[in-house]
């Protein structure tokens, strides 16, 4: 662990993601205190200050009710890292098990298991989540749920293929003549075979259920208002454009960073973990 | 039976089975949701029994696994049911709006496989150099933002700042051409209208850009990562040993066997640009699905939803048959792996 974060900082371009994503994590965390107008956050108003391109104190600019652009985007970064960690957080154990089982058991639990990862995996993953957001209500919880319903089969589909050519490994066949339990054998034994890929897959996925977070809602079908979101702002200030371009461009702008941030260091991370295809 | 007849077989069969559980899928979340899809069809002001008259039409009052019954048969009919939202066939709203966004998928995937192979084949072949440094840090911007973010920052730079493309729209105003199939770039070509074919040309690129930015990136990467790869193999040693040409070492034996386990990929990053073309189109004003869908998922239309994703998961279903079937042809292995001794 040590190592690795030894060679992250070796490399320029991870140690660029290293800075970009820590400077993210710590403005999302400490934002009450960095942000000029915390109180902006919410449904604030003033009329005599909106629609203000970028100057000094609002170096974002403010947005069409006179709101701080800088103070949402950062508090907006907040909304987006507690998405993608509780999304993740849930998918990824969802998806390794249902994968090892799979993997390991084979027969018709993993013809079954596997049809049903093929199923969720054939509906485009925005379409899937989009259907899933706009039945139920747009709030942050569907939204985790949405997202979640649509991440679980990729690990499955990584930790079934590490399974399947680990099943004939040595080590496992050692652990079965001796008679340990199918649970051991898959939990104890193939499992931290998959670790390296599956920590490379989750720092890459990081940024992406960002990425999608903010493409649903970009679309109306994510976090409402007022709480801040990169999606939706970009999907208001798009009806600006060119005039007011500071209402999407810094957010997308955000957007891209924090994603190129994390897929810096999950491409480090694949050349010195290995794994993740 | 030949090898390319069995694995197209196969895979219709597989593809057959996924299709019947997306049906389920989709139609389980459908029907689970919380409300009355009738009372929210009609608005509050409708009366019980304007609300009960439709949802005996629906057949909400029977249990869900007749109502998927009733589903089933229609389908096989070709009957997706009536849209609330526009009181006509599901399949008709479909079909209106399908072709403008199969258009825009289709240039955008033809962008993918145009750009982003040959700038990973330059990566490879230039690898640890400022070439490849530079593509590398390019392709991975590229798949670091949504579409709708590289959609608004062309626009902003390419049809705003320099005005080289139009900003919305799929023809110039007034340009007064009728349509055939909704294809713009087939029917302007079809009626031979070359003004018109240039004109839709000329106002698919920027927004097919933006789409295929993050697939374009996808590509060049997973290109690179197989070639380097194969150019770590011994017979590329050989190869060298001969004195080959770097030229034709790259060509004929590092592109080659480093071009399979890219396509498979390809084909699910063009499948996904089914569902990113939702993003793009809003931007653009691009009369396709997109508006449909939205629009249609926000006023909990049941049976235009249920089309409208099974629809779309059938036609990513059909692009990675083909892929596969573009792989099998491709890779001598299965090619040849049943011919007659």
């Amino acid at each position: 662990m040590k190592k690795t974060l030894l060679i992250l900082t070796r490399n320029p371009l991870s140690l660029l993601g290293l800075i970009l994503v820590t400077i993210i994590v710590l403005a999302a965390v400490f934002a009450d205190f960095i942000t000029p107008f915390p109180e902006h956050v919410g449904a604030v108003v003033d009329f005599t200050n909106f629609n203000q391109p970028p100057h000094w104190p609002n170096i974002f600019g403010t947005d069409l009710v006179g709101r701080d652009l800088f103070t949402r985007v950062v508090y907006a970064y907040r909304v987006s890292l507690i998405l993608a960690a509780v999304v993740l957080i849930i998918a990824v154990p969802i998806g390794v098990a249902i994968g090892l089982a799979a993997g390991y058991l084979g027969g018709w639990t993993e013809y079954v298991l596997m049809r049903i990862t093929d199923i969720f995996l054939s509906i485009p993953p925005l379409v899937l989540a989009m259907s899933i957001m706009g039945l139920l209500e747009p709030t942050l919880t569907n939204g985790m749920i949405a997202v979640t319903a649509m991440w679980w089969p990729w690990y499955t589909r990584l930790v079934y293929s590490i399974t399947r050519s680990e099943r004939e490994e040595g080590y496992v066949l050692a652990a079965e003549v001796i008679g340990a339990s199918k649970l051991h054998i898959m939990f104890r034994e193939i499992l931290p075979n998959c670790v390296p890929s599956i920590v490379t897959k989750m720092t890459l996925d990081f940024g992406f259920v960002i990425l999608i977070a903010s493409s649903l809602s970009f679309l109306g079908l994510g976090v409402q208002p007022p709480t801040p979101d990169l999606g939706s702002m970009v999907a208001d200030g798009a009806k600006y454009l060119p005039d007011s371009w500071w209402l999407t461009v810094f957010p997308g702008l955000a957007i891209l960073i924090a994603v190129f941030g994390f897929n810096l260091i999950g491409d480090a991370l694949r050349e010195i973990l290995g794994g993740d295809q | 039976m030949p090898a390319l007849v069995r694995i197209l077989a196969k895979r219709l069969a597989t593809s057959l089975v996924v299709l019947i559980g997306v049906s389920i899928l989709i139609f389980a979340i459908a029907r689970i949701i919380p409300g009355d899809p009738a009372r929210i069809a009609l608005g509050p002001n409708a009366t019980a029994d304007a609300v009960a008259v439709l949802r005996d039409k629906l057949h909400l009052n029977d249990s869900i696994v007749v109502q998927y019954g009733y589903f089933v048969s229609d389908l096989f009919h070709g009957d997706l049911g009536i849209s609330l939202y526009t009181n006509r066939p599901v399949t008709r709203d479909i079909a209106d709006f399908l072709p403008a966004t199969l258009e825009l998928v289709f240039v955008s995937g033809l962008m993918m496989v145009l750009l982003g192979i040959p700038l990973g084949v330059l990566s490879a072949r230039y690898r640890g150099t400022w070439i490849d440094h530079t593509i590398r840090l390019v392709t991975l911007l590229g798949v670091s933002a949504p579409s709708f973010v590289w959609a608004v920052i062309l626009m902003l730079l390419l049809a705003y700042f320099v005005p080289l493309f139009p900003v919305a729209g799929r023809l110039s105003d007034g340009s007064g051409f009728q349509p055939i199939t909704g294809f713009l770039l087939f029917d302007t070509l079809a009626r031979g209208n070359l003004h018109a074919f240039a004109d839709a040309l000329w106002h698919v690129i920027l927004p097919a850009f933006a789409l295929a930015l993050s697939g374009i990136g996808q590509a060049a990467r997973l290109v690179r990562s197989n070639m380097v790869e194969t150019y770590n193999k011994p017979y590329i040693e050989m190869a060298e040993a001969y004195g080959f040409s770097a030229r034709r070492i790259a060509r004929r034996y590092a592109f080659r066997p480093s071009l399979i386990p890219s396509l498979t990929i390809i084909g699910l990053d063009f499948a996904a640009m089914l569902g990113n073309a939702f993003l793009v189109e809003s931007v653009y004003a691009w009369p396709g699905l997109s508006k449909y869908g939205v629009a249609v998922i926000l006023r909990k239309d049941l049976n235009a939803i249920v089309g409208t994703v099974l629809i779309i998961s059938a036609m990513f279903l059909i692009v990675n048959i083909i892929v596969d079937l573009l792989v099998s042809v491709v890779n001598p292995r299965i090619r040849l792996s049943e011919r007659p001794a």
